[in-house]
């Protein structure tokens, strides 16, 4: 399980990066097991490569943890010929540009309804909570699930929380939760299980702007704590990101 | 001047061939759930392939036209009519202003497309005019049409003719009593048991009542991996047919979220994903195991046959 079945397709490509088909339109790479920061770096990097890459017949190309998926069109290139161009850009990972990724914050108030709980279920203060929640930094691994939805990685154990037995029939857009050792921030209205500690003035994902998504892949987010004044300031200024 | 919605049916929306370039951000691709009807629509009518149509689901909705309009009606058969006569389908149709267009019993298939010469006057949100609903982004509001929308042509219609004495030859689209779905191995195929291997590439699966854009939930005998093993976030996409802790295994459909966590037994070939949006609830399906060189083979001669029909159609129209 979790090692896909190898279908060498006549090339295997360098420093140990397996590869395997997802369906008639759809290459995917693999650069390991495991949350890892060190294997999102390499997955950063090569996909930083893709994105400025001229090869013709490619759509797109979607990171994630452990994986690059590459969309193409069978009409303009092959499974094989797709191979052999990608194994021109892995062939030495040190020539590739490092991915570096930019720091982010966003502002919080921690005014979320499950504050309390989370506090209340590790015997801490909901200022130590926050204040634990807004020290660290944290790595966008991917995005995915909805438009500009976050998969972070770095939350501080101590603040870990199970989900809600009875998720939330709507969960605002903007709400910052925590659900087990995960933290994110919802972009859309949904319903949900995370316990919500406060919520963001900030649009994640932005209909208005060239590029919808206030988070890229490789970003480092910071959460800065704001009073429920400040909160309202930037909310009407209708802040684009 | 265009349409007026008077009555909006199951789930009519707007849709083209879908969003694409922004799945790394979340986006999801949407589009047409049968692709190929939606293409033969336009092809038809001389539009780009990838312009936008209403898609009507298994209760088609009722239209006014309050300005003349050349369209064509593809998919599935859901007894189209023009004030109250039969609509032929899968041939252009002169609609006269003051004409109503509505839909009845379902014959065949789920989900018909209503193309419009020149398009419908709506605008591309993120390079696409489909509609994402769960997002409301993107074709008419961001939400499926309702009684009392009105949406402009993007091209008014001169009508040089009374009536098309030609139409697309039925052998082009896939028959759609077909219930056999071709598909590759998935990559965590081996990770299930021999059994459920087996059982899936010869059960027959049915298709709950539970199913939408989003996804189709199948049920039979449920399917088990030989170790359960939590999995990481990767892409998905349309057709993966993945399957959850309760053996259920579940199809991603148009707008199906980009990413997932569940292990992928298999994936519909591309050419099957059609007749796969032609079914719905209760149907019954079974799996049939394909190479990826056929996969992409079907697809290129389906790509030289709609190439031929678009000449032919050209020339229908000198």
């Amino acid at each position: 399980m979790g090692i896909p079945h190898t279908q060498s397709f006549g090339i295997t490509l360098p420093n140990s990066i397996g590869h395997y088909p997802l369906g008639d339109q759809a290459l995917v790479l693999s650069f390991g097991d495991g949350i890892s920061e060190a294997v999102n770096a390499r997955v950063r990097q090569v996909a930083s490569h893709i994105d400025s890459w001229s090869q013709p017949g490619i759509i797109e190309y979607v990171p994630a943890y452990t994986t690059i998926t590459i969309y193409y069109s069978p009409f303009t290139i092959t499974y094989n010929k797709l191979l052999s161009a990608i194994q021109t850009i892995v062939q030495d990972m040190t020539e590739l540009q490092e991915y570096k990724g930019v720091r982010k914050e966003i502002p919080v108030c921690y005014n979320g309804p499950d504050l309390a709980y989370v506090a209340q279920y590790h015997g801490l203060s909901e200022q130590e909570v926050v204040r634990i929640h807004s020290e660290g930094e944290y790595l966008v691994y991917m995005l995915g699930f909805v438009p500009g939805f976050p998969y972070l990685g770095g939350m501080d154990s101590r603040i870990a929380t199970p989900r809600k037995e009875v998720p939330r029939l709507k969960i605002e857009a903007g709400a910052v939760g925590i659900a087990g050792q995960q933290t994110g921030v919802y972009p859309i209205a949904t319903p949900g299980g995370w316990q919500i500690i406060g919520h963001t003035p900030l649009q994640l994902f932005d209909l208005t702007q060239e590029n919808p998504s206030l988070l890229e892949a490789g970003d480092r987010v910071a959460f800065i704590p704001i009073t429920y004044d400040e909160f309202v300031q930037l909310k009407t200024k209708g802040n684009g990101h | 001047m265009g349409i007026k919605v008077v009555k909006a049916g199951m789930l009519t929306t707007v849709q083209d061939l879908g969003r694409y370039g922004l799945q790394r951000y979340g986006m999801p691709v949407s589009g047409a759930m049968d692709s190929y009807a939606l293409r033969l629509g336009n092809s038809i009518l001389e539009n780009p392939d990838n312009e936008a149509a209403i898609e009507c689901t298994v209760m088609g909705p009722t239209i006014y036209f309050e300005q003349e309009q050349l369209i064509a009606v593809t998919g599935a058969d859901l007894s189209p009519t023009i004030d109250g006569n039969p609509l032929p389908m899968w041939k252009p149709v002169p609609v006269e202003a003051g004409s109503l267009i509505s839909f009845g019993r379902r014959n065949f298939g789920c989900r018909a497309y209503i193309c419009f010469q020149g398009g419908l006057d709506i605008p591309e949100i993120l390079g696409s005019r489909s509609t994402y609903s769960k997002g409301q982004i993107g074709g008419w509001k961001g939400r499926s049409l309702q009684e009392g929308d009105k949406i402009a042509f993007r091209r008014y219609y001169v009508g040089k003719e009374e009536a098309f004495h030609w139409a697309v030859d039925p052998n082009l689209y896939p028959d759609l009593a077909t219930t056999v779905i071709r598909v590759m191995e998935g990559p965590q195929f081996a990770g299930f048991e021999s059994e459920a291997q087996k059982s899936f590439f010869s059960d027959v699966f049915t298709i709950s009542n539970n199913s939408d854009r989003m996804g189709y939930r199948l049920t039979s005998k449920p399917l088990r991996l030989t170790a359960q093993k939590e999995l990481l976030s990767t892409a998905v996409t349309f057709g993966s047919i993945q399957v959850p802790p309760d053996g259920n295994p579940i199809i991603l459909m148009a707008d199906h979220p980009t990413t997932g966590g569940y292990p992928l037994i298999a994936q519909v070939a591309t050419i099957d994903l059609p007749l796969l949006a032609q079914k719905g609830p209760n149907d019954h399906i079974s799996f049939e195991r394909i190479s990826l060189d056929e996969a992409h083979n079907l697809l290129k001669k389906q790509h030289a046959q709609l190439k031929k029909l678009k000449s032919a159609i050209a020339l229908k129209y000198e």
